[in-house]
């Protein structure tokens, strides 16, 4: 098996260190996504039993190379911190398990799962094939207003720590299923799909804009992002973000001074207006 | 043998890592004085196992320190010393030393690793022969160990390592203490599975 002709750039230097020896094969990284900042490789921290996302920050040439390296050091270090202080204050982020920040990359616990998403738009879908056409009045939305709910808790966990993500989209929100009940039936799992779609623990990832805040401000745009980026992505569920916000001000003490400090936000937009 | 070769992901193959575990050491003080003397042929990391929890743990630190070495970037002075340091969770090497090295007198059950890089002349790599080289290997420093640890020999498992573990002293030294994370998890296994995590991110962190 050629290991690593799939990628279209050069993967970093620590994803390319082969064993030949069959005993010790296993599936090659592959790319998963690449953003602005960085790639995203899944592969495997030390054993093969553990799934890892590597995150790598390539070097960027347009840089003064000095500039380069403490920037990409900077940024991956604020995100472990970030990361850190999540996990030990009980928000599910992807625990961190290496970094180098000399060649710009960092290993995370790999989330199981898709995309909140994904989800969402597979269950409107559905629904919306099942209606055909009819205005749903029929439609049980409980499942969605469910995930809604855990979306708002996540989030308003997130916040009570001190940390705001900075770029909270359905896309950075992985939906995790429940680990299978010990000694189940595989031809049950089938069936119940449908009701399943929606099951499962909000997880948050890419911390790479997070940032330490406590400021009603700052999680007031935190939300606002994420209401803009559910309207578009989710129209047909927009007015469900409500719900969001409702369990979102029961998350901590100061969530309803946020939430005022939102419809501000709102009025004026992401960024904040230089006049007074 | 109970020297077992450790395959590690993202090391190159020509390293060569392997690792064991022995309980009841009666000759700290002699290990701890060759390491003192810097005696060429006992160039082990040696670790304290009661502060050590599992083998994700010591591999993690292995990994960080051959990550080290192959970047040349070592801070003490050897790939050895470097697994001590890298179980910290700050850049204290003296701190490192006295909480998971040798401690003449106290410790007792005992983790070595020995990491072999590759051989500096490249003609040596044959791969006719690599096989047996590296068993040859694998029993010369299996006997050295033998002969020089006082101690019984146990494998390096997750269930063996539990034995070993003095969790207060590992709670201190991770800042497991009052952490929301843990007190939520009502569970035993699921709070040891989450420590875990928690005492890798902390190395992983280390001079962030």
């Amino acid at each position: 098996m050629a290991p690593t002709e799939t990628h279209q750039f050069p993967p970093p230097k620590v994803l390319t260190y082969h064993h030949h020896q069959s005993s010790s094969s296993s599936p090659p990284p592959t790319l998963i996504t690449q953003g602005a900042e960085g790639r995203l490789y899944k592969t495997t921290h030390l054993t093969r039993d553990r799934p890892c996302a590597l995150k790598y920050r390539p070097p960027k040439p347009y840089r003064h190379p000095v500039l380069d390296a403490r920037l990409t050091k900077a940024r991956l270090a604020s995100e472990a911190k970030v990361l850190e202080r999540c996990r030990r204050e009980g928000v599910s982020v992807p625990a961190v398990y290496a970094v180098d920040p000399a060649a710009g990359w960092m290993m995370m616990e790999w989330i199981e799962g898709v995309p909140v998403r994904v989800r969402i738009n597979a269950w409107l879908g559905e629904r919306c094939g099942e209606e055909d056409g009819e205005e749903g009045e029929e439609m049980d939305e409980t499942p969605l207003v469910d995930l809604m709910k855990r979306v708002g808790e996540a989030v308003g966990a997130l916040h009570r720590t001190g940390v705001v993500h900075g770029d909270l989209t359905t896309s950075n929100m992985m939906l995790r299923p429940p680990p299978p009940p010990p000694g189940q039936v595989n031809g049950r799992e089938e069936e119940d799909n449908k009701a399943k779609v929606l099951e499962g623990e909000v997880v948050l990832i890419d911390f790479g804009l997070a940032t330490q805040s406590m400021s009603d401000e700052d999680r007031a745009v935190d939300l606002y992002v994420l209401e803009r980026a559910f309207a578009s992505t989710h129209p047909r569920a927009e007015r469900l973000f409500a719900s969001v916000l409702a369990s979102y001000r029961d998350a901590f003490k100061k969530a309803s001074s946020v939430l005022v400090k939102l419809e501000d936000v709102r009025m004026r937009g992401r960024k904040r207006s230089m006049l007074g | 043998m109970a020297l077992e070769k450790l395959e590690l992901k993202h090391v190159p193959p020509t390293y060569h890592v392997y690792g064991a575990l022995f309980r009841d050491v009666a000759n700290t003080d002699f290990l701890h004085k060759q390491l003192l003397s810097r005696n060429s042929e006992f160039e082990y990391a040696f670790i304290d196992a009661s502060s050590v929890i599992s083998r994700l743990h010591v591999l993690s630190a292995v990994y960080s320190a051959i990550n080290v070495l192959l970047d040349g970037t070592l801070r003490t002075p050897n790939v050895h010393s470097e697994i001590v340091v890298s179980l910290n969770t700050n850049n204290n090497i003296a701190d490192a030393y006295r909480r998971w090295g040798i401690t003449p007198g106290k410790t007792k059950d005992l983790i070595v690793i020995k990491v072999i890089p590759p051989p500096q002349s490249p003609a040596q790599e044959q791969d006719e022969t690599a096989t047996t080289q590296q068993q040859q290997q694998q029993e010369a420093i299996w006997d050295h160990l033998r002969q020089h640890v006082q101690g019984i020999p146990a494998p390096l498992t997750d269930a063996e390592l539990a034995q070993a573990t003095d969790w207060p002293k590992v709670r201190k030294y991770y800042r497991l203490n009052g952490v929301p994370a843990l007190d939520r998890l009502a569970d035993e296994r699921e709070r040891r599975r989450e420590m875990e995590s928690l005492v890798v991110m902390g190395m992983a962190l280390r001079g962030l």
